[in-house]
């Protein structure tokens, strides 16, 4: 039961950082990606619908850390005081920041939030990454299970690093996302962009796994550190040739492997003192008995598999591509006179609205005729030469 | 010190989140039903309602999550102590309420905002409908947790910890059940008087009349009973709670002595720590009786003789709350309750011709800040009057903070709180006023439901 919650926990984070890793990805590329507001508005549109129910995978993460291991939710918390006080800022900057920027009504006013997303995008993965490096670096823990150091212990040297490589995964996370969402201009930024970001992301992702080794000691790299590496650079070829959803997969595989790894290397640790084996959390020290553990395994027997199929279910209603319709895509055309050029006009139809902020870009959306979605094209792009410089 | 600073961030906290999360709750449950109105009847004026209200919603929405997200971090942040304590019960209810509540919530919500144009019209309904009952669903798991800490039941004490042994105890507690009521209904008070009161100013302006005196209706048919029914819950959850913490009830009325039959003063001079023989205004006999035990002639057991008693079982210490703060409170809640029913009776007698009762209208909008003032006093009211405890007779507040958390931290982390959400307030207090103003569009850009509507206000 106990190590059933640590896969739980596991699996928690992974679902947390696969999903909000590219909302946070999405966060940090509007800015370079989105030249105009029109293009922001395509790049933030792409996750506005869905960002919200991904943050509640690190709600539930949490949660059940309290729940099921409540000696680990306590001295984590407690000890990373500062790292949390940072993501509380953060989440709350960058959850408001996408809804009052859709709100606003001065330019300047929007700018502002805009940059604000952008950097609190950056800072989530990086204070988070670090929180789950230092867990298996080791911090000074008695044996009370209380934290004994100062700021200087968080921070280790392989923690940031881990914090970065996680920053870095989101990046292109984020990147091979909008080259799956996205049409015309911000979907050739989009392209480019993952293309250099890849060969990076492979690179920093040999590094972490190299230091790992260094950090927690041994040779061989284990199975999830080796498919974490296999699916980074898999990634390269990928963007290269264009294969959108292809690539998608392989950044998913390469967040998921990493947060595997990272717990893998923990267990049946959740905590390691750096102040002798003696004190670190474990598993069992840190449980909650066996009742609740029971209890929560039945809630989240039934519940999981409700909430993962109405939450595919929401990406599924909105995988329809955002963005200018300036280049047409390959493939069937629109049927009836939903050409690219009427979408523009009937698009500035509602402009006077301020509402549609998010989506207006991407046109009007008929459902009677269902133009948009046939102009849209379907989820996965059609095959392209890779177009430089775009 | 450390532990005061903790309380004061807790509390200041809380309250603020608990600002927004009635809001929404309450306006998640009423867009729902004027959009069910819409799709029942078809008629374009329930349409425009339930945007406008929806776009109030939305707003408020995105700070009532990312503030709780610090609720929810805190416990662990200043009281790990109490976190390692209470995580096998506590934590339960919690964990719970983000699989069966927050999911539910936040993944609609987005479906809605977004989904006008690519759902079908009864699936679109579907999902605000998702949204309220997410909405209902995290309030009863909240209310389970925090039940248990004014009321433990369903644990044992194992190697110094509080396990849990019964989760149908805890889901099915007195204390629970009331409470969970109660705030249901203060959700739904506080949604339909923002709507009563935003719809009184444009009645006021002439703007949109016969729509928003619909939505001025609504507010109406629904806060009378709630308002009337949750009076009556909130009198039950005080006898329920005066059974289990008679300090916290005994502290409400300032009653130092035993009494039986016990008045009720609808105001008093003094009364606190020092001043055992308050100088009482305007005494109801048998009121306090009655509120506090149900009887004409119930005993209300005197904070003396509960000190006395708690001393003896826990040993010494002061087991009174702050008397001052848990006295006004109660008032503040009570009778600031007292005039949103007075207002909503006024509307009812009104119904018909609301947009030519001026004065009506005026007073109305007051029924904007009147429920966030009664439900932050009723909070202050419950928590409060748990002290000294943080879990009731385990756990003491001082017992149960962050060892290795210092003083300088919790400054920073209160002082960093107070300016963001200081920013927020300003900010969706901007946008609220902006959006609550706005003059409906109109009828003739809402046609049929086969044309093309415009994407949604987020």
């Amino acid at each position: 039961m106990i190590v059933f919650w640590f896969i739980v926990i596991t699996v928690l984070w992974v679902g947390f950082l696969l999903l909000e890793g590219f909302d946070f990805g999405v966060g940090m590329l509007q800015q370079p990606l989105g030249r105009d507001a029109a293009g922001r508005s395509t790049v933030i549109g792409t996750i506005g619908p869905v960002w919200d129910g991904n943050e509640v995978w690190l709600v539930v993460a949490a949660a059940g850390t309290f729940a099921a291991f409540p000696g680990w939710y306590a001295a984590m918390f407690s000890a990373f005081y500062p790292f949390m006080l940072l993501a509380l800022v953060a989440l709350i900057v960058r959850g408001v920041s996408i809804e009052f920027r859709g709100h606003v009504e001065s330019a300047r006013n929007r700018r502002i939030w805009e940059i604000a997303l952008c950097v609190a995008s950056a800072l989530i993965p990086l204070v988070l990454g670090t929180l789950l490096g230092a867990l298996l670096h080791g911090v000074p823990i008695n044996s009370a299970g209380n934290f004994t150091g100062n700021l200087g212990d968080l921070l280790s040297g392989y923690a940031i690093f881990t914090g970065v490589t996680i920053t870095v995964i989101c990046l292109m996370h984020g990147a091979a996302f909008l080259g799956l969402r996205t049409l015309g201009e911000v979907h050739h930024r989009a392209l480019s962009a993952s293309r250099m970001l890849a060969p990076v992301t492979a690179l920093v992702v040999i590094a972490f796994a190299a230091w790992t080794r260094v950090d927690v000691g041994g040779v061989l790299l284990s199975w999830e550190e080796f498919l974490a590496i296999l699916a980074a650079i898999a990634v390269v070829p990928l963007v290269y040739a264009g294969r959108s959803g292809l690539a998608f997969a392989a950044t998913s595989a390469t967040m998921a492997f990493v947060v595997i790894s990272l717990f893998l290397e923990l267990y049946p640790r959740v905590m390691v003192s750096s102040t002798g084996a003696a004190n670190d959390l474990t598993t069992t020290n840190t449980a909650a008995g066996h009742y609740s553990l029971a209890v929560m395994t039945v809630v989240l027997v039934v519940l999981l598999p409700v909430v993962l199929t109405y939450q595919a279910w929401s990406f599924y209603v909105f995988r329809r591509r955002l963005g200018g319709a300036a280049r047409p895509v390959e493939g069937p055309p629109p049927p009836g006179p939903s050409e690219p050029a009427t979408a523009v006009v009937a698009g500035s139809e509602h402009a006077p609205d301020p509402a549609g902020e998010l989506t207006r870009p991407a046109g009007p959306i008929n459902r009677v005729t269902g133009s948009v979605i046939r102009l849209a094209g379907p989820l996965f792009v059609p095959r392209r030469p890779p177009k430089r410089g775009g | 010190m450390s532990v005061d600073l903790a309380r004061v961030q807790f509390a200041s906290t809380s309250i603020y989140h608990f600002l927004f999360v009635p809001l929404t709750i309450g306006l998640a449950l009423l867009t729902a039903v004027l959009q069910t109105a819409w799709y029942r009847t078809q008629r374009p004026e329930y349409l425009r309602l339930t945007r406008f209200f929806g776009a109030l919603l939305v707003i408020n929405v995105a700070v009532g999550v990312v503030t709780g997200l610090v609720q929810e971090f805190q416990f662990g942040m200043n009281w790990s102590q109490y976190s390692r304590f209470v995580g096998s019960v506590f934590g339960a209810p919690l964990a719970m309420e983000g699989l069966a509540a927050f999911f539910l919530e936040s993944t609609f919500l987005g479906l809605w905002i977004f989904g006008w144009n690519r759902l079908s019209r009864r699936v679109h309904l579907a999902t605000i409908w998702a949204v309220a009952i997410g909405g209902i669903l995290s309030a009863a798991f909240i209310m389970a947790a925090n039940s248990w800490m004014q009321h433990p039941v369903g644990y044992k004490i194992s190697n110094g910890r509080a396990e849990l042994t019964d989760i149908g105890a805890v889901l099915t507690s007195q204390v629970f059940l009331r409470g969970f009521i109660h705030v249901v209904f203060a959700a739904l008070i506080t949604g339909a008087g923002v709507m009563l009161g935003v719809s009184a100013w444009h009645l006021r302006k002439r703007s949109s009349p016969e729509v928003f005196t619909r939505s001025a209706g609504i507010a109406i048919y629904v806060l009378v009973p709630a308002t009337l029914l949750n009076m009556l819950i909130g009198s039950e959850l005080g006898v329920t709670e005066g059974r289990f913490q008679p300090v916290k009830i005994a502290a409400a009325e300032a009653q130092w002595n035993t009494c039986q039959p016990c008045s009720f003063s609808v105001f008093q001079i003094g009364g606190g720590k020092n001043d055992e023989t308050p100088t009482q205004i305007l005494e109801v006999p048998h009121l306090l009786s009655l509120l506090a035990t149900n009887h004409w002639n119930g005993k209300v057991i005197g904070l003396n003789q509960l000190q006395a008693q708690y001393s003896q079982q826990y040993g010494p210490g002061n087991y009174i709350p702050n008397v001052f703060i848990q006295y006004w409170s109660m008032r503040v809640m009570a009778y600031l309750a007292g005039l949103i029913l007075l207002i909503a009776l006024w509307g009812l007698w009104r119904r018909g011709r609301l947009s030519e009762s001026r004065w009506f209208l005026r007073v109305a909008i007051w029924s904007i800040p009147l429920p966030f003032l009664v439900n932050t006093a009723g909070w202050v009211l419950t928590e409060n009057g748990r002290q000294p405890w943080i879990v009731q007779g385990l756990q003491k507040t001082q017992n149960a903070a962050s060892p290795s958390v210092g003083t300088a931290t919790i400054i920073t982390s209160l002082v960093v709180f107070l300016l963001l959400y200081g920013v927020l307030a300003l900010v969706d207090w901007g946008l609220m006023v902006r959006y609550a103003r706005k003059e409906l569009a109109p009828a003739g850009t809402q046609p049929d439901a086969e044309a093309p509507l415009p994407e949604p206000s987020y």
